[in-house]
């Protein structure tokens, strides 16, 4: 690869799989658990965390010399709420419908602790082309995660995707629902994501037992 | 490096420095949109209004679809004949009523003090729609709406807003399927003004019952759904006197 060095590969899909940030690192449950009951949230929220944890590792790549140690997590919350305000408000003049649905994100991604967590971890120890591809890498393992718990859960939970009726119409009972099947109602509140995400790390680490870790 | 990043008078010169440089990034960014933002919220209100109202581009059975903003002022003053304000008995005149926060008003309400009420007065197809807003409180932040009112005290339209209701349940309170089961209800219970509830324990999933005071609640979003409850009761009842005075049986 002419473009990225195979360390540098490994930085973007290292997170995808082996060292996934949720089913791994088990960082970001809260917003796994919270915005996953329609897969369009889902899509959402993984777009905003890969544009603020990509720009995000660079800023705080850039300032890692001159950042005093003691008050660094200061520093990076600081970069962090900037940068999803100044979305919020570019959005707000010029895209206001998307602004209205990215609205209630925002305060899901500053407290994100997986942007937290690779400005401390990796941001804070790496040059800035490293740490956007590490940003990206997290943000893409992250929202793989979200888009795979929402696909269910949307599908399970109220038999639509992207709001689309894939069963048919569960009022009228036509489709799928006239053979008497009916939408799992467990599976819109939050505890189900958290059993969808216990499957996912099943089966990844039956898959790959060398994640298991040892008691 | 050049610089000790353990000592103190760094560490608030650098704290310093960065307060100034944010601060004054977002204190230009914010008064350089100010004006773009406060126009798209103005078309907003008005978009909000004219959709309960039944003023609005809806397909079958699509999604919301509001009046686009290069037409809304347009179809606002053809739609909306009156706007007035009700501050105690005196109900006056005021084309900028649409502007109110109704928050403001419930604050002062509350503190005791006078508050003004907007009232919105549309006519559509020979028909008069009475349009009250409504303001209160979900899971997280606020709510707010805009209901719509004949003279016999049916609803002919809702819309719902919220500031960060959970997304996929609390905040469907915005979506089509659930604003088209207000249409219709009536907010009388024995004569006397009431409110519509949203409720789960309701027989009557499909709606076709349209005097029992209730629309069908959004699984998972019990909170949010009580809120809605709370909010056009609250409404209904700020709006009393001046519902009564319209009220024709």
């Amino acid at each position: 690869m002419a473009l990225l060095s195979k360390k540098d590969t490994n930085l973007i899909l290292d997170p995808l799989a082996d060292n996934n940030p949720i089913t791994i690192q088990v960082l970001g449950i809260c917003s796994a658990l919270a915005i996953t009951a329609e897969l369009q949230a889902s899509v959402v929220m993984a777009i905003s965390v890969l544009f603020v944890l990509g720009v995000g590792n660079v800023v705080i790549s850039l300032l890692r010399n001159i950042i005093p140690t003691k008050i660094r997590i200061i520093v990076q919350l600081i970069v962090v709420a900037t940068l999803v305000i100044i979305v919020d408000q570019v959005l707000k003049a010029f895209a206001y419908e998307l602004s209205k649905t990215l609205s209630v994100f925002v305060g899901l991604i500053i407290t994100n602790c997986i942007i937290m967590g690779r400005f401390e971890a990796f941001a804070l120890g790496n040059g800035p082309w490293k740490a956007f591809l590490d940003g990206i890498g997290n943000a893409l393992g992250y929202g793989i995660i979200l888009i795979v718990v929402g696909f269910f859960r949307e599908l399970l939970g109220s038999g639509t995707l992207f709001g689309f009726k894939v069963f048919g119409d569960p009022v009228a009972k036509t489709g799928l629902y006239a053979t008497g099947y009916e939408n799992n109602g467990f599976m819109i509140i939050p505890p189900a994501a958290l059993i969808v995400v216990g499957i996912i790390i099943w089966v990844q680490r039956s898959r790959n037992r060398a994640l298991i870790e040892e008691n | 490096m050049a610089f000790n990043k353990e000592n103190n008078s760094y560490t608030i010169v650098f704290a310093a420095i960065m307060v100034i440089i944010v601060g004054s990034v977002l204190a230009y960014l914010a008064s350089a949109l100010s004006g773009k933002i406060a126009e798209n919220e103005r078309f907003e209100k008005q978009q909000n209004i004219l959709y309960a109202m039944g003023v609005n581009e809806n397909e079958g059975g699509g999604g919301v679809n509001f009046i686009p903003t290069d037409r809304v002022e347009a179809e606002f003053s053809k739609y909306i004949t009156e706007q007035l304000v009700i501050n105690g008995d005196q109900i006056t005149q005021n084309d900028e009523a649409y502007l109110i926060d109704l928050k403001k008003q419930i604050a002062s309400i509350k503190k005791g003090e006078t508050a003004e009420l907007p009232v919105f007065i549309g006519e559509k197809e020979g028909n008069k729609y009475y349009i009250i807003p409504m303001y209160g409180k979900g899971l997280w932040d606020a709510i707010w709406g805009f209901i719509a009112l004949n003279e016999n005290m049916v609803v002919q339209g809702v819309y719902f807003d919220h500031k960060s209701e959970t997304p996929g349940l609390g905040a469907n309170i915005k979506q089509r399927y659930f604003l088209d089961d207000f249409i219709g209800e009536s907010i009388l219970s024995n004569n006397q003004l009431k409110g519509i509830a949203v409720a789960k324990g309701n027989n009557d999933p499909q709606n076709n019952i349209k005097d029992d005071n209730e629309v069908d609640a959004l699984a998972g979003a019990t909170i949010t759904g009580n809120g809605v409850s709370a909010m056009i009761r609250e409404s209904v009842n700020l709006y009393k006197d001046y519902l009564e005075t319209i009220r024709v049986n």
